[in-house]
């Protein structure tokens, strides 16, 4: 009996996969299962190919598998047969028409064909169609559990037994509420709570999903979304907002932040707190809209003309995604920088079933004075290198910002001797200061290994999964969920000698291999590279590590 | 009751004697007296140009950011605190040029700013290009063969657009153009206010002189009706022998804040976000 199953559901665009999937992911997360589950879709709104892939199983996932157990395929050129593949027809449009009255409830169909093949208890989806389906009366729903009977009960009387299926077994005692979310939407819960009250954005694929869910929340929680006119107006509306004394935020990916760059110098140079997210997709220029990359390291790391200070975090999965915008957040106002959050397509469209959301466990902190010790200058030379920040209208002084150079009352100036403090001040001192409370790396199994994995932002799932599975006490990896100030002396501590360092990237660069290695000093020996627009999955990962653990094994670390 | 030291500051100013910058520059003061909002409620956004300088000569908030970028970081600034009265002093570079967009947009979300352009007809920081105002066939460095393009109609543009308060001021009339200015801070929405000013050192075409016989009130004329969009367009058309000053077209319009709903509820910036409870929606995707 297999533990995990994946299914993929495949077909034209508008042809029900995502209605399909969400609620299969539904259904197994109230069966008790785990899931994991990514989209695969191309940029386009009717026909084409897309598929939405789901594993589920026993235990919790952070990646995907290869190919599919299970395809679902809902138009002809999704059937693709192999030796070794059994294709069962079923009629689902007839069923739709037959029960439904409609093809419209083909989908619910399906969804009973596949929890008929895969032996999962019934009730768990005619729960979620009643759900689904509750604000369209009971005629509605009636229709939907019906026609979800149907196919459920086709496909247990024909699909042959011998068909690998999950077979009712449940989880033991998973307690407690697990939820459903994807990248985009942890990202937009973390900037809710965090208290961001301003998110301006131009729709660009695939952080879009980020305003959704703001914007769906936004009248309860006195929150303003806007969308731009453009990328130039979002960035520089936020730091509008910013200084007038509000926490603000944009989202966009590598093209829309192209057009951000100068405005990040605006926030550097003004010392106006900004959060902005980049869901990074293939590039250059259009590239592939709706895939997966991590090909802006670099880019992020020194957008921006000049020299200021900034953050830069790149969390590895949904839980982190939410935790880290609330720091974001934090740290964006504390040292009065940009910090931007690197995701991608993967990250930000992958679902999983995940613990309830902790989300006291970041206190929010604004550090904003209301009244100042002598006449107040926005930009008071400290120790730090931050100034007290006050907000307009809310302190008995006015405040001076600009992105001339300027003194520290915040009037424009030419001084030499005032415009070497000030760099000092934005770029060494805060620098400095943010170097000293930078994420610690997650590490697993380093101190043993041979070979560690290297990995920044999506690839945390995939690296642990190969770790764990894979029999050897030899491999671990070390995954950085904040790329920049880069957690110097924590990965010095790691790196031995005689251990293999191995980055994986979802580009061709090798980026993180050049920054770690620029940073550190340190050498890293091979990179494993992935920028064909898809993630990297279970078994391409293993395959390709276990390639490096037999050369480690037959002839120490030296390339052949 | 404000006085205009008030909102003197201690900055040294850095423009030509006798450019048309200090007139702007009087009539806002005298427009912020006559407003009688103490100077920590008052935000003055600027972009970068010689125009972009103005508010660091006046006591009160300052914003001086990108080049054509004063609208959004304006809009951003109200959006925040409402409370504020956001004033954006920008040129006909910064904000018809470069911020084009911007200015076409915002019109759109009829937010409740004022935008006071300083008129120029050239650029003057970086020394003499044209600028989209510049009239045809004038000669600069990068236009040796005089300009080809056909202006843009700043008054016009914005009346079509839809804007609620439509205003040309002359620099030289400070007591004129700051009632505009006081005006346009008083009406709720996007009020524009384009300033004919003279560049004394790199405009020798449109200068006091030339000015100065042609301008006219408008509304001093009653048969003028400002609130008439298709009289106001005509006038537009008036540059040559005759040139309108005055408010050209006005028309009540909701706001931005009314049509989000943001005068219902007191300024984002007072708003408690240290303990915001998110349970119920997190709740919801279980």
């Amino acid at each position: 009996m297999q533990n995990e199953l994946t299914v993929r559901i495949s077909g034209e665009a508008g042809q029900g996969m995502q209605t399909i999937g969400s609620a299969l992911c539904k259904v197994f997360k109230k069966a008790g299962y785990h899931i994991f589950a990514n989209q695969d879709y191309m940029s386009r709104i009717r026909g084409g190919n897309n598929f939405f892939q789901i594993r589920v199983g026993e235990r919790p996932f952070y990646t995907l598998r290869e190919k599919p157990d299970i395809t679902v395929a809902l138009d002809k050129a999704s059937i693709t047969l192999g030796p070794e593949n059994f294709l069962f027809n079923v009629p689902i449009y007839d069923m739709a028409k037959k029960t439904g009255g409609g093809e419209i409830f083909v989908n619910s169909v399906a969804c009973g064909v596949i929890l008929g093949v895969m032996k999962i208890d019934f009730s768990f989806l005619s729960e979620v169609l009643r759900e689904a389906f509750s604000d369209k009366g009971e005629e509605i729903i009636k229709k939907n559990i019906d026609c979800a009977g149907e196919g459920f009960n086709f496909a247990s009387q024909n699909c042959p037994p011998d068909i690998p299926v999950c077979g009712g077994i449940k989880l033991k005692g998973t307690g407690g509420e697990r939820l459903l979310m994807n990248g985009n939407e942890a990202l937009a819960l973390g900037a809710i709570r965090a208290g961001c009250k301003f998110y301006s954005a131009y729709p660009m694929t695939p952080s879009t999903g980020i305003m959704n869910t703001i914007a769906e929340y936004a009248k309860d929680f006195n929150i303003v979304v806007e969308q731009a006119e453009d990328e130039i107006a979002a960035v520089n509306m936020i730091i509008g907002a910013s200084f007038a004394g509000i926490r603000s935020m944009t989202g966009t990916s590598g093209g829309g932040f192209c057009l951000m760059v100068e405005g990040l110098s605006l926030a550097g140079m003004t010392e106006t707190p900004i959060v902005v997210a980049d869901a990074q997709r293939p590039a250059p220029a259009t590239g592939f809209p709706t895939r997966t990359e991590q090909a802006d390291l670099e880019f992020l790391l020194h957008a921006g003309h000049g020299e200021f200070a900034r953050a830069v975090f790149s969390p590895g999965s949904i839980e982190e995604a939410f935790y880290l915008v609330i720091k974001a957040f934090n740290l964006a106002e504390k040292y009065q920088i940009p910090v931007l959050i690197m995701t991608d397509q993967h990250l930000a469209d992958s679902y999983r079933d995940i613990e309830m959301l902790d989300y006291d466990k970041v206190k929010i902190q604004r550090y904003i004075i209301s009244r100042s010790a002598g006449s107040y200058k926005r930009y008071q030379f400290t120790e730090t290198g931050i100034s007290p920040r006050a907000i307009p209208g809310r302190i008995e002084d006015v405040i001076y910002a600009d992105s001339d150079e300027h003194t520290e009352e915040g009037h424009i100036t030419e001084d030499a001797e005032i415009r070497k403090k000030m760099v000092e001040k934005r770029f060494y001192k805060k620098m400095l200061g943010l170097s000293q409370e930078v994420e610690k790396p997650t590490v697993y199994n380093a101190k043993d290994a041979d070979i560690i994995l290297l990995g920044f932002g999506s690839t945390y799932g995939v690296m642990k999964e190969v770790c764990e599975s894979v029999n050897t006490k030899k491999l671990g990896f070390i995954h950085l969920s904040q790329v920049w100030p880069l957690p110097i002396a924590h990965l010095v501590e790691l790196f031995e000698e005689s251990k293999k360092l191995i980055t994986v990237e979802n580009n061709a660069g090798a980026q993180l291999a050049r920054l770690i290695m620029g940073e550190t000093g340190v050498k890293i020996d091979r990179s494993i590279l992935k920028y064909d627009g898809r993630p990297f999955n279970l078994d391409y990962l293993t395959r390709e590590v276990l390639k490096e653990a037999e050369y480690a094994e037959t002839r120490g670390f030296q390339e052949q | 009751m404000l006085k205009p030291e008030d909102f003197k500051s201690s900055d040294e100013i850095a423009w030509c004697p006798g450019c048309g910058d200090f007139g702007i520059l009087n009539s806002v003061k005298k427009a912020l007296v006559k407003l009688d909002r103490p100077p920590r409620d008052i935000l003055l956004v600027s972009g970068i140009g010689q125009a972009a300088k103005l508010p660091h000569y006046v006591k009160a908030n300052c914003f001086n950011g990108l080049h054509g970028r004063a609208i959004p970081a304006a809009v951003g600034a109200k959006i925040a605190n409402r409370n504020l009265v956001v004033m954006v002093t920008t040129g006909d570079g910064d904000c018809y040029g470069e911020g084009g967009n911007h200015f076409i947009h915002n019109i759109r979300r009829n937010i409740d700013i004022t935008v006071v352009v300083h008129n120029n007809q050239i650029y003057g920081l970086t020394k003499g290009q044209a600028s989209p105002t510049t009239d045809p066939g004038f000669v600069t460095k990068f236009q040796p063969g005089g300009v080809i393009l056909d202006p843009l109609h700043p008054l016009e543009l914005a009346i079509v657009l839809g804007c609620g308060f439509v205003a040309r001021g002359y620099s030289a009339d400070t007591e004129h153009l700051s009632s505009l200015i006081l005006e346009g801070i008083r009406h709720k929405g996007f009020s524009l206010v384009d300033v004919l000013q003279p560049c004394v050192t790199f405009n020798k075409k449109n200068t006091y002189e030339w000015y100065s016989k042609r301008i006219y009130k408008v509304n001093e004329d009653k048969s003028y009706n400002p609130e008439d969009r298709v009289m106001a367009i005509e006038k537009t058309h008036e540059w040559g022998d005759k040139i309108p000053i005055g408010i050209i077209y006005r028309e009540e319009k909701k706001s931005y804040e009314e049509r989000y709903g943001l005068n219902k509820i007191p300024p984002l910036v007072d708003e408690k976000v240290e303990d915001i409870d998110i349970k119920e929606i997190l709740r919801g995707y279980a």
